[in-house]
């Protein structure tokens, strides 16, 4: 496999203005394949379609073209072209003669661009456009340009950047077929960029999933949706129900009160783990028959399925179905043991603990203050000697984002959220660590909010100095 | 196009161009001629504080004829027809593209002894010197820069909706009601702009004066003349000038802002 | 009532602006030196194009305005685009430094070069005239190059000058062949203003342009300084003229572009 390669990168990290967009990537792309950087906005597919582009250098870390190392490669003299997100045509010439751009930087002959230009035209089907102002084309047609710009430049490798990011859904699904298509005639390498998960799914050989700056997970599109890596990948590519569980011994995991039969081995005994059961895996049978019981909330007819909603012990479920149920039906949800994927939490501490020396301490109030990430946090009704080093265990619902603007941590990233059948489970980093949360509601994933803590929830103890 | 490179040729040029003889022009208004440090340069500049306080007497009366002129006509202008807007702008910029001193000239030769307004003055038995005063100056200065007032408030005006002002007037507003609420706090970053833009020129032009004022210079005016014999002297004056012009501008600035607050 | 109002208003005002200047010319014809009108004549304009120094100024002045505004534009949009790419207050800084010349009041940049160029040419061995007017005249367009330039960049999508790159210009081809196609628009105003500016200018060469070196509007001042002079008159018409014919080109040409834009 290492031989084909076209593309590598090794240990890619990038920061923007102290902000870090990746956090050492690695990966490998490999000839003639259609690959596929999927993730939420500001997840870092972009920057690294960047990279790979020469746009951007890579703080440290490698990149690799062929076998040699492309770091300080200016992107002109890269074999390989782009697709820009919105199309970047040039205004002021018409669909010939941005077609033939690069071409003639090749100092081609009139007629070997002609006949260049005029094949690819053809492949996009756009034969006759050639002297139209490339204004006047249509979003899609403006797209096939685009393309066939980068394509007759017979580039080794060919970077897409949501290339179909601004066209209506209709166009956007006749044009995927039309990519995939493309790049199997041209034999070229692609490398695509999106946020739609479907997109990925239907276009790609490979998917390569990220977040917050990381690889989640590298894979076929069956891999990565019947074997996701963990509750992220699974939630972001199509449905899930991701429910917390313990997993009890080798292929025996306790959720919600039940314990259920799963393929799963190696985990440690009673470790919290993430469980991911796809909606179209749970065979409705009777209650009798079925360890989970739940009763019916809501069925919305899909058009091939029923999306059938089931409350089982608080926690909401979601069942495709091709039968119906009526809702306020009680039913038993069973689920085969190769289809209830156990993975490992994001977060692995299931609660929050700070180690920290009291700041200072006010005994006729009865309060507490530690110094976090440099701002002052004043724990009430809780008195320790100023300097005493203090654990603090805070649970997820001890955490909250403040709902007037003013949190005791302010500018707290959001970096995943979660539904885990009762609650969003949300992941944060401050400064200088990560925080797991627990909230009713849903937040937006890749914003900055202000969090407060409520030490009721919290265990606050001392421990000895020599102890860490 | 991420390089910074191409700014070094300008930012090198404006070190030497623009910086330095302003140091310079600063340098100069603290020394003597003998290039000790001083303040004798500015006493010198206070024998012309009157024509300091008149210059600016003069810019800030003729500011406001213009805006009291240019206001009515640049708001009858912002409610033609697009067409016929970038029209009657064309046409109020044409005759800022005559030379500034034939412009000046012109008001020369209608304003002299014997001029035709002169003579048809006389007709009607009224006799008085038209040229050579006060007025005379601000006539020559509104007539300068009245385009230079229509055109920010038109600017500014031409985007306040018309649907606004005939909302106001369906919620029951009267006329002047509808321009206090509703025109009056949308054009005041024209009316800054506006005011900032003939009152600078104004405060520091010079030859005006010279042309239509007789003996009573302004201190553009004073500044050349100064400047021929004595840099020192010349220097403290400019700088006076400039602080004052700063002052100026800082100060509409705030205005601009506060406004922007309240509106 | 309230449209005939504006419409005399209109009228009113459009005549201030433009009597002066018809009143002008028509005493271009004039035989005579006064202003009772003693039957038509062309012997002034003859006169003019007779005038040697006259048209020797007037060529001083092209070249002058040629030169500068286009070592302007190409100075200035350099500029622009290296400021753009400063980030934050250093940005702001240079922006203001840039423009200082447009703020400042001209007669203190006029003075303040002057200081610049005697110091200069002492130390030198240099005296003013054409270089110096030269240098001051690039000073002042400057500024508004990068004025006209600088939103033709942060409008540009950035990914044009990226996709040139990407199939294989090298950075100064990129410019060459993509950017600048985008800036054009902004780079086309700031060298017609320069243009403008320059050929217009008095008081900055006044103070530059030492003793000998004449541009037209230096020229127009010994003219008219003082007296009445008809040859000024019949020049006021010619630029008048001028003025007009490259307006309505301009406008023309903008015109038939919006019209194949629409299209």
């Amino acid at each position: 496999m290492k031989q084909n390669s076209v593309v590598s990168l090794k240990d890619i990290n990038f920061k923007y203005s102290n902000e870090v967009i990746l956090n050492n990537i690695s990966l490998d792309i490999y000839d003639k394949e259609f690959i596929t950087l999927l993730g939420p906005s500001g997840c870092g597919k972009t920057t690294t379609l960047r990279i790979i582009a020469g746009f951007e250098t890579p703080e440290s870390g490698e990149v690799y073209f062929e076998g040699k190392k492309v770091n300080d490669l200016p992107p002109y003299k890269r074999s390989v072209n782009t697709v820009f997100q919105k199309y970047a045509l040039f205004p002021h010439l018409n669909v010939f003669d941005n077609v033939a751009f690069g071409l003639k930087l090749k100092k081609l002959s009139k007629s070997e661009i002609e006949q260049k230009v005029k094949q690819m035209l053809a492949v996009v089907d756009l034969k006759g456009y050639e002297k139209r102002p490339v204004r006047a084309l249509s979003g899609g047609q403006q797209q096939r340009v685009a393309i066939a710009r980068a394509l007759v430049c017979d580039p080794k490798v060919v970077l897409l950047d949501e290339p179909l990011g601004a066209l209506d859904l209709k166009l956007r699904k006749d044009m995927q077929i039309e990519l995939k298509q493309l790049q199997q005639k041209t034999q070229k390498t692609f490398v695509y960029v999106t946020h739609d998960q479907e997109e990925a799914l239907t276009m790609s050989d490979r998917v390569c999933v990220m977040n917050n700056g990381v690889i989640a997970q590298v894979g076929t599109p069956e891999d990565i949706y019947n074997e996701p890596a963990n509750a992220f990948v699974a939630d972001f590519i199509g449905e899930a129900n991701i429910i917390n569980g313990i997993m009890l011994e080798d292929c025996k995991v306790r959720l919600l009160g039940v314990e259920l039969d799963c393929v799963d081995k190696g985990f440690e005994k009673n470790k919290p783990v993430d469980v991911v059961i796809r909606p179209e895996d749970i065979e409705m049978v009777d209650p009798s028959q079925a360890k989970l019981v739940g009763t019916v909330e809501d069925v919305i007819f899909k058009g091939v399925h029923f999306e059938i909603s089931v409350r089982c012990n608080n926690c909401q479920w979601l069942i495709h179905s091709t039968v119906s149920r009526k809702v306020g039906e009680k039913i038993g949800m069973r689920v085969d043991p190769f289809n209830i994927h156990i993975m490992e939490k994001m977060f692995l501490n299931p609660t929050n603990d700070i180690i920290t020396e009291v700041y200072y301490s006010d005994k006729e109030n009865n309060t507490t203050t530690i110094l976090l990430e440099g701002s002052e946090v004043t724990i009430p009704d809780t008195f320790y000697e100023e300097g005493a080093k203090l654990k603090i265990s805070l649970p997820p619902d001890a955490l909250y984002i403040a709902g007037d603007g003013v949190g005791q941590l302010d500018e707290v990233y959001i970096e995943s959220v979660i539904w885990k059948g009762e609650h969003n489970e949300i992941i944060l980093e401050s400064d200088e660590r990560k925080w797991i949360m627990q909230s009713d509601y849903d937040e937006q994933v890749a914003t900055y909010v202000p969090i407060c803590f409520d030490f009721s929830k919290a265990s606050v103890s001392e421990v000895s100095a020599d102890e860490d | 196009m991420k390089t910074k490179r191409p700014a070094i040729p300008y930012i090198g040029w404006m070190l030497v161009f623009t910086i330095v003889p302003l140091v310079m022009v600063i340098y100069y208004a603290f020394t003597d001629a003998q290039g000790h440090f001083s303040l004798e340069p500015f006493q010198n500049a206070a024998v012309y504080s009157e024509v300091f306080l008149y210059s600016l007497w003069i810019a800030l009366i003729s500011t406001f004829i213009c805006l009291v002129l240019a206001y009515p006509l640049a708001f009858s202008i912002s409610r033609c027809s697009e067409r016929s807007q970038s029209m009657i702008v064309m046409f109020l910029m044409v005759p800022m593209w005559m030379n500034f001193l034939l412009r000046i000239y012109a008001w020369v030769l209608i304003l002299q002894n014997y001029g035709p307004l002169d003579m048809i003055l006389n007709f009607f038995g009224v006799d008085v010197t038209l040229i050579g005063n006060s007025g005379a100056v601000i006539v020559g200065m509104v007539y300068e820069f009245l385009p230079f007032m229509i055109l920010p408030l038109h600017t500014v005006m031409s985007k306040i909706d018309s649907s606004l002002i005939e909302a106001a007037q369906d919620l029951g507003c009267s006329g002047f009601y509808v321009f206090r609420k509703v025109v009056f706090p949308l054009s005041v970053p024209g009316i800054i702009s506006g005011v900032t833009m003939v009152f600078v020129p104004t405060a520091s032009t010079f030859l005006v004066a010279q042309y239509l004022g007789g003996t009573q210079f302004m201190i553009g005016d004073v500044i050349e003349r100064v400047f021929q014999s004595d840099h020192n002297t010349g220097s403290a004056i400019a700088v006076v000038l400039m602080v004052v012009i700063l002052g100026f501008l800082v100060f509409m600035n705030r205005f601009g802002d506060k406004e922007a607050v309240n509106g | 009532m309230k449209k005939l109002r504006s419409k005399i208003y209109f009228i009113i005002i459009m005549a201030f602006l433009y009597l002066p200047i018809i009143y002008l010319i028509a005493y271009s014809f004039n035989d005579g030196k006064t202003s009772v009108w003693k039957g038509f004549t062309l012997k002034w304009y003859t006169a003019l194009f007779r005038d040697s120094q006259i048209m020797g100024s007037l060529y001083n002045t092209l070249i002058i305005a040629i030169l500068a505004s286009v070592i302007a534009t190409i100075l200035g949009t350099a500029a622009a685009i290296g400021i753009y790419n400063f980030k934050g207050g250093v940005r702001s800084a240079l922006q203001n430094v840039s423009n200082i010349p447009i703020i400042n009041p001209e007669i203190v940049t006029g003075v303040s070069l002057m200081l610049l160029f005697t110091f200069a040419g002492v130390m030198m061995g240099f005296e003013m005239g054409f270089w110096t007017v030269l240098l001051a005249h690039i000073g002042f367009c400057t500024p508004y190059v990068i004025l006209n330039v600088t939103p033709r960049i942060r409008q540009m999508d950035s990914s044009l000058y990226e996709a040139a790159l990407d199939l294989g210009c090298t950075p100064v081809q990129a410019f060459f062949k993509v950017v600048m196609h985008e800036l054009l628009p902004g780079i086309f105003s700031g060298f017609l203003i320069s243009f403008t500016y320059s050929l217009d200018d008095f008081v900055i060469t006044y103070f530059t342009r030492g003793s000998r070196f004449q541009t037209l509007p230096i020229q127009i001042y010994t003219m008219t300084h003082q007296r009445i002079n008809p040859k000024a008159n019949a020049l006021s018409a010619l630029l008048f003229i001028t003025v007009i014919v490259i307006l309505l080109i301009s406008n023309f040409a903008s015109l038939k572009k919006s019209k194949e834009a629409a299209r």
